[in-house]
């Protein structure tokens, strides 16, 4: 399976203006005819053009089962910060569980004077919140340390941003008493391999939900159907999907995802754990790996940025490999642990360039080259790569990865 | 009048900023939901820790594992775990500061009871949770062997499973990021 991104869209661009001038130079040409047939009657449930074709790349050259693999979002052919949810990224460790809402519950017990049952419908009747949030597998990037993909979807598909509508996880605790000893709590989903994380209590108790809503409409069935844990700015795999189970607990359970997988391996050998927080990171989606100019003039460079930690407060566009930074401009919403869109208009001289973005938060940290993680991390810890990306513009136009150029 | 006094308790900790929900014992607020039944519980409380709670009774050696593990194990893992084409499961030891490192139970499972509680819930990838807790046990078993880590007759049960010394035990870090910096040039003042 090829992605089915337009990737000359520049080219398209250009052809299309050409095309426009073409027109309106040509005085014999005879004007479009005014529609005179009906079109498609209301419907219940909508879709998009027929003659749309961006989707989730899926690497079918693997000996990965699907039921386990990634399918990442087309990121260059995405608009604004919100990703449709029929286009978020999958991450799947045992395929996509077919669950009936009205069997599906939710168990809270452990360290808790009062373990409840709670039914989907009964979870709705609580207070709920609906907010922004990106959400990123921790191993998003993790081709470029040693590089690399040829482009944005490819490399950095494994984020997504949504709308989510849920309960907070704080105010299902209270309603189950929970103790004072509890300092984990494991969380658990209905799929085949009943994927469990251990979760930190502080962030239990900070900002997580149980979301049930994604965008709108009901979770997608690859979003956890019918409802998820949601841990703003933390490491997708946390996020248990399918969630049937929440344990409160004095000590993580040492999960096999939050032991032997999900850990950073160090050139000394040894491995971090619970490397929770996505760092801020951004990349260039347009124009990037895989378009190409349509010749030296001006372009709107666009992007997406994001921190785990918090708010965007600054991104910076680079064309010299990043001797020269140009702050960027934030489109709002600038929203905290949510997809920030930044613009910027570049005139292009028609000559090679490398061009990148980088954004700093609003705890002062900024994204890093990439080599400056590879110095302290070495290429061996998968996890976490949120440094610089950079593409490689070249004097025909043509954009391929420049982050090993 | 103690209930009275813990709900003063829960609004003065409301009005100053602490979560009731900490060292307080109240009432719902809500009222919904329901408790689970033992027997609910049961089914689904099923996380086995470091320290072996969890491991239900039962018993396994390598030596049954082993014919477990070449009806159940083998397509995916190899006749010696170690020959894929899904996760290395044996060898490894030493490799993991090399340029190669290569993770496997042997060389990087910190515990081994996350062995066992991961067979249980997830394995065979297309038929998980049906093997027995004597099957579950025996191939922990059998997988430990193919990594030297208990011999072939060793019984691997509730009490022993959680004592076996797993190489990577203290090979784990805590998160200590930020842990790059970024060199930035001081910004010229705004005009």
């Amino acid at each position: 399976m090829t992605t089915s991104r337009s990737r000359r869209w520049f080219l398209g661009l250009g052809t299309a203006w050409s095309a426009a001038l073409v027109a309106c130079r040509s005085k014999s040409a005879p004007p479009a005819a005014e529609p005179r047939a009906l079109g498609v009657a209301v419907s219940p449930y909508g879709s998009r053009s027929r003659f749309e074709r961006a989707a989730r790349y899926v690497n079918t050259n693997t000996k990965v089962p699907l039921e386990e693999a990634v399918s990442r979002t087309p990121l260059h052919d995405t608009y604004g910060i919100i990703t449709p949810s029929s286009l978020h990224f999958e991450r799947h460790h045992s395929g996509v569980p077919d669950i009936d809402p009205a069997t599906h519950t939710l168990t809270i017990h452990g360290l808790v004077d009062r373990p409840l049952v709670f039914t989907v419908d009964e979870l709705k009747r609580l207070p709920s919140v609906s907010r922004i949030y990106f959400l990123e597998c921790s191993g998003n990037g993790l081709t470029e340390w040693r590089g690399g993909e040829p482009d944005a979807q490819r490399i950095h598909g494994l984020t997504s941003c949504s709308e989510w509508t849920g309960v907070p996880v704080a105010l299902l605790l209270r309603e189950c008493a929970v103790r004072a000893d509890a300092t984990w709590m494991l969380a658990e989903g209905a799929d085949a391999c009943k994927m469990t994380r251990s979760i930190p209590m502080t962030k239990a108790l900070d900002d997580a939900l149980v979301a049930y809503g994604q965008n709108g409409e009901p979770l997608r069935p690859e979003q956890g159907y019918p409802m998820r844990l949601l841990l703003p700015g933390w490491e997708g795999n946390a996020n248990v999907k399918w969630l049937r189970r929440i344990k409160v607990m004095d000590q993580p359970a040492m999960s096999r995802e939050e032991t032997s997988k999900y850990t950073d391996l160090m050139p000394d050998g040894t491995a971090r754990q619970f490397t929770f927080i996505m760092e801020p990171k951004s990349l260039i989606t347009r124009p990037s790996g895989g378009d190409r100019l349509a010749g030296a003039g001006m372009y709107e460079v666009t992007g997406l940025a994001w921190s785990g930690r918090g708010t965007i407060a600054r991104v910076e566009i680079t064309i010299d490999g990043g001797a020269t930074w140009t702050p960027a401009e934030l489109q709002a919403p600038v929203l905290p642990r949510a997809h920030t869109r930044f613009r910027w208009s570049w005139n292009w001289d028609g000559r090679d360039a490398l061009i990148a973005s980088r954004c700093t938060d609003d705890t002062g940290y900024t994204q890093p080259l990439l080599a400056d993680l590879i110095k302290v991390r070495g290429v061996n810890s998968m996890y976490h790569n949120n440094g610089i990306q950079m593409w490689k513009v070249a004097a025909d136009g043509t954009i391929t990865n420049g982050n090993h150029a | 009048m103690a209930t009275m006094r813990s709900v003063a308790i829960a609004l003065w900790a409301v009005a100053h900023g602490f979560s009731p929900a900490i060292g307080v014992a109240q009432s719902p607020t809500y009222g919904v939901g329901r408790a689970p039944t033992p027997l609910e519980l049961k089914a689904i409380d099923i996380e086995v820790t470091p320290d072996g709670k969890g491991l239900v009774p039962g018993r396994g050696t390598a030596a049954a594992g082993k014919d477990v593990y070449a009806r159940r194990c083998e397509t995916c893992h190899g006749p010696t775990g170690k020959e894929g084409p899904q996760d290395a499961l044996a060898g490894g030891q030493g490799s993991l500061s090399s340029s190669t490192p290569q993770k496997t139970v042997g060389s990087y499972w910190p515990y081994a009871t996350t062995l066992w509680d991961y067979i249980n819930r997830a394995m065979p990838f297309d038929h998980p949770s049906t093997l027995t807790a004597d099957e579950v046990y025996a191939t922990t078993a059998y997988v430990l062997f193919l990594n030297g880590l208990v011999g072939e007759r060793d019984v691997i049960d509730e009490k022993t499973l959680p004592q076996v010394k797993m190489p990577n035990r203290n090979g784990f870090t805590s998160d200590p990021r930020p842990d790059v910096k970024t060199a930035m040039k001081k910004r010229q003042p705004e005009p």
